[in-house]
């Protein structure tokens, strides 16, 4: 069965209902209709750009190119990863911290899937490779960041409590310790909440597409609990190594609290 | 006088540079405006902040000693007390309780304390367990900063009581204090920090 390919004329069909939205706003006073109107034309530039780019890379089929595009998604994504957290390190460590939890947790989980499950000929084939980077990116992002901002937050909170410990002659390993689990347990909330409400709250994206495009339904499900494991996967791996990573940057050889390496504005 | 604290050259890019001497069972007790750089000093000291320097214990460096080994002997001890988990007696050692009823018992503390929500606490209250819990093991070295600040007078007298107490045993006191009165009657030593130095008052 082939998908159903959508015109032109359909979409702007579709298209009339931003046009409702905004009608809305501005009848009901919302002052959105501005926004409206450019979420819409950069959700339009954007994912047409995408497209294009898609389609070209996949037509080069050079696996140094799709570990470059992979790679800048991975910087993307380490970018939203550090500026989300209200405290944040001096310098680029938030950077450097993001970077590291989101590639390590994505190479891992988009490799195992690759290699083991999906199977493409050769693994590294752009079709599966960079959509697949896609979605976990996007997953793994968010527990980094719900994690990095759990774990800088609460140490500065917990800072009398953590000193106290330290002073007492506890090792920073041990009086970090309920901080980094609670960070953890931070960044896997969102997969497990996910896990739970699909299929009954909620059909996830990537089968609803699926079905769309002509999948039977139970093949298409197969693909989402495939997809949903390596998500947790890679949730938990980028919650654990954002958390660890922060953990040791904000101590040195002498077991300190290093505070001072966290910017003074809040 | 042999020395049980010797501090020598300590510095951080805040404070000092320190020279401090302080024998066994005595106490140096350091006054001084606010901000002035008397808790730096005791920070430093127990190696909570980054710094540069010497400081010895019974002729031991600093430096020969993992910092959790260093700071077991040489306890700090802040002007607000951190605390952990739920319960008062949650952060004491299991086997230790009747000693930490004891003290309390001496420190004007109810006994039924020990096992409230550290949130019911008033700050006083707080202070003198985090006194206990720094007592306990027994450290050959204390740094006490502002430790009956939100105490009453009779408190006052029941905290200076058991470090007299720990000094008669051989304990050293590095004590940081805004009461002047406080500062005769318990310093062997006294100094006055200002601007980030130690002077003699």
């Amino acid at each position: 069965m082939n998908p159903i390919l959508l015109t032109p004329l359909d979409i702007s069909i579709a298209a009339s209902l931003i046009i409702l939205d905004a009608a809305l706003s501005i009848w009901l006073k919302l002052r959105l209709h501005r926004q409206i109107a450019i979420a819409a034309t950069r959700m339009v530039v954007q994912l047409v750009a995408i497209g294009y780019v898609l389609r070209f890379i996949f037509s080069l089929n050079n696996p140094a190119v799709t570990l470059l595009l992979v790679v800048v998604m991975m910087l993307v994504a380490a970018r939203e990863v550090a500026a989300r957290p209200e405290r944040r390190f001096r310098g680029h460590t938030n950077l450097v911290i993001g970077f590291v939890s989101v590639g390590f947790a994505t190479f891992v989980t988009a490799i195992l899937a690759l290699t083991t499950a999906i199977r493409p000929q050769p693994w590294f084939d752009p079709h599966y490779a960079i959509p697949l980077a896609g979605i976990i990116l996007g997953n793994v992002l968010n527990s980094a960041s719900l994690s990095l901002d759990s774990f800088l937050g609460s140490v500065h909170r917990e800072r009398q409590a953590i000193e106290a410990r330290l002073s007492l002659g506890e090792a920073y390993r041990q009086a970090i310790a309920p901080l980094v689990r609670e960070a953890i347990r931070r960044g896997l909330l969102p997969i497990i909440n996910q896990m739970s409400a699909a299929g009954i709250v909620t059909l996830p994206g990537i089968m609803t597409g699926q079905i769309l495009a002509g999948l039977d339904p139970l093949e298409a499900v197969k693909y989402q609990i495939l997809l949903m494991f390596l998500l947790s996967g890679g949730s938990g791996l980028s919650a654990l190594v954002v958390s660890y990573l922060a953990a040791w940057r904000l101590t040195d050889q002498r077991q300190r609290l290093r505070l001072d390496r966290l910017s003074s504005r809040s | 006088m042999e020395a049980a604290l010797l501090v020598k050259k300590l510095r951080s890019q805040f404070a000092g540079p320190f020279e401090l001497n302080l024998g066994m069972g005595m106490c140096a007790a350091i006054t001084g405006s606010s901000g002035s750089g008397k808790s730096l000093f005791l920070r430093m000291i127990a190696d909570l902040d980054p710094n540069e320097g010497e400081v010895w214990l019974n002729e031991r460096e600093r430096a020969s000693m993992s910092a959790p080994a260093w700071r077991k002997q040489v306890t700090y001890v802040s002007a607000e007390s951190g605390w952990w988990t739920d319960k008062v007696i949650e952060h004491f050692a299991v086997n230790r309780r009747s000693e930490v009823a004891a003290l309390a018992a001496r420190l004007g503390l109810r006994v039924d304390l020990l096992d409230a929500p550290i949130a019911q606490l008033s700050t006083g209250e707080k202070q003198r367990f985090s006194l206990i819990r720094a007592v306990l093991p027994d450290p050959p070295v204390l740094l006490l900063d502002e430790p009956t600040g939100p105490l009453d007078e009779e408190s006052v007298v029941r905290v200076e009581a058991l470090l007299r107490e720990r000094m008669a045993t051989g304990a050293s006191i590095l004590l940081v204090t805004h009461d002047p009165n406080q500062a005769e009657r318990l310093g062997n030593q006294r100094y006055r920090m200002a601007a980030g130095h130690l002077e003699m008052p």
